[in-house]
């Protein structure tokens, strides 16, 4: 019996990284998914956008566990397009049970006086309104399931604590964590929970690129994979550089399944002890 | 396969209530257990509630030993330093080894505006509540480091380590206490991969909670305050329309930060409030 057999989670930014791995393992625990990801080019990101490829490789490994999943194209800026993916997830699989508001990006370094407006803007769209799009077009299907839910927001460590040269990336981390505690006191009445997760350097695309190498050894002309982690495993309280996507899963899948059946309102870290540093 | 599966769990305050929760929600998933309880009454204590039994000892061991897990069970106080460490050392000389950490231990003693908490009541609660959860990291500290293959300290605070609770000044600085042993013990234990985090649960129904005096807290004008009567007036407290959670929901958390699904979780405060602390 799988810990969360038999539910439906609704992510978003599951194309790869992350997304693709909270799939996975909520797939693995009996979930049937609800998939979305923008799959386009985004101006000024450091490191190359999500492929229909992608999308299409999740949806053939969730399968391949024998769960089904339900995947489009849609952007979380876009709230009509947001809604009618969800709608038709759970039209075609029955019911809603998880959110998992995942899709964010990691934008251009800047001195805060220095980011352009237009990036400012993107971020916080995307990272901070789409996750309350997420929510908004969610909302209705898990109150009308009279089941109670799970929504996890995806912040970060940034959605605690500063670091200098992403204020934008900061701030609307920061903005999930307010929503979250907010949407908490909201849907409790109903038994919907909303907690938060604040992963530390995660091993993937999103940080593994030039942008960020660079943003983290400014001493270095050609920063490489090996020059970052020296400069990411001093971020940790335990001696490691990053830690894995499935990590997060196993956070998110613990707050998804019954187990948590009380735990609302709730910042999670999985950051290595980046935070208590 | 277990999520805990071939670990040693180091549980204090596992005669009965959470702490025998633990015990067999780790061994369900595969632990063995060290277990130890003060098993007796405490002075002072019983005008809140009664205290755990050797009789409730004896059950924790019959329950996990039925779930064809060991166990080895000692009387033991957590004030006491001594007898702490014989009975951590004993276990670990039986089962081999521990791996897993939850200090659980503590009494809950309250009713005073903080001016007129006595001195013996401030010390007996700091002594269990705060000290003993330091002795109980002390005692397990050099086996964890020894062994070398890291490992997950769980110490059980409370809402009240995180938010003031009106007349329960001597239980509310203790828990507070618990979340400083943590972050500290955090950083200082990180470079062993030893992981160290805090779980802060709401009311929770065992006989700590349930009882008489600890209703007639919430509703000082009723002369013999009932379950029922208690029940809406807890809800109030919650974010969530529950009174209070089961002792198998801190279980839960606990198995989750001491499974390695948590390999990364480290110096934490995780909730099981029912949204307490955000109202």
């Amino acid at each position: 019996m799988g810990r969360v057999e038999g539910k439906v989670a609704f992510i978003t930014g599951a194309a790869r990284g992350q997304g693709r791995s909270h799939a996975l393992r909520l797939a693995q625990e009996g979930a049937d998914i609800i998939a979305i990801d923008y799959l386009e080019d985004l101006p000024e990101n450091p490191y190359p956008p999500a492929t229909e490829e992608d999308l299409v490789e999740t949806v053939r490994q969730v399968e391949a566990l024998d769960r089904r999943i339900i995947a489009s194209k849609a952007d979380v800026r876009d709230f009509d397009a947001l809604k009618a993916a969800v709608d038709d997830g759970v039209a075609q699989l029955g019911r809603l049970d998880i959110v998992s508001a995942n899709a964010g990006i990691a934008g251009r370094p800047n001195l805060s006086e220095d980011v352009p407006e237009d990036e400012w803007m993107r971020m916080i769209d995307i990272n901070l309104n789409g996750v309350w799009r997420t929510a908004k077009a969610a909302i209705p299907h898990l109150k009308a399931g009279g089941r109670g839910g799970s929504i996890i927001l995806t912040s970060s460590d940034a959605g605690l604590f500063p670091y200098a040269n992403i204020s934008h990336y900061v701030s609307a981390k920061h903005g999930v964590v307010g929503l979250m505690r907010t949407l908490a006191l909201e849907l409790a009445p109903d038994f919907i929970r909303v907690n938060s997760v604040h992963p530390t350097t995660v091993d993937t695309l999103m940080v593994q690129n030039d942008g960020i190498y660079r943003l983290f050894r400014p001493d270095l002309e050609n920063p490489t994979k090996d020059d970052f982690a020296q400069a990411a495993v001093a971020m940790n309280a335990l001696p490691i550089p990053w830690v894995e996507a499935v990590d997060i899963s196993n956070a998110v899948l613990f707050l998804a399944s019954d187990e948590s059946r009380y735990i609302t309102g709730v910042p999670l870290p999985v950051d290595a002890g980046a935070a208590i540093k | 396969m277990g999520r805990v599966d071939g670990k040693v769990a180091f549980i204090t305050g596992a005669a009965r209530g959470q702490g025998r929760s633990h015990a067999l929600r780790l061994a369900q998933e595969g632990a063995d257990i060290i277990a130890v309880d003060i098993a007796e009454s405490i002075p002072g204590m019983d005008k809140f509630y009664p205290g755990a039994t050797e009789e409730d000892l004896a059950e924790t061991v019959r329950q996990v030993e039925a779930l064809d897990r060991r166990i080895v069970a000692t009387k033991a106080d957590v004030r006491d330093y001594d007898a702490l460490k014989s009975a951590l050392d004993a276990g670990v000389a039986e089962l081999g080894h521990v791996d897993i950490v939850s200090a659980n231990a503590g009494i809950f003693a309250f009713g005073e505006q903080s001016q007129l908490v006595t001195d013996a009541e401030w010390e007996m609660v700091n002594d269990i509540n705060a000290k003993g959860v330091w002795h109980t990291a002390k005692a397990v500290i050099p086996h964890l480091i020894e062994q070398g293959t890291g490992g997950s300290i769980i110490l059980t605070s409370s809402t009240a380590g995180l938010k003031g609770t009106p007349n329960v000044v001597a239980y509310t600085a203790s828990k507070h206490a618990v979340v400083g042993i943590m972050r500290t013990l955090a950083l200082e234990l990180a470079p062993h991969r030893i992981r160290v985090n805090t779980v802060h649960p709401t009311g929770v129904a065992t006989d700590m909670i349930l009882n008489e005096a600890t209703f007639r807290l919430f509703m000082p004008d009723v002369e013999h305050p009932t379950k029922e009567q208690a029940a809406p007036i807890f809800e109030t407290t919650n974010a969530l329309p529950i009174p209070w959670v089961e002792p198998i929901d801190i279980s839960n958390a606990v198995l989750f930060l001491a499974s390695d699904e948590a390999r990364y979780v480290t110096g934490t405060e995780l909730k099981v409030d029912a949204g307490y602390t955000i109202k």
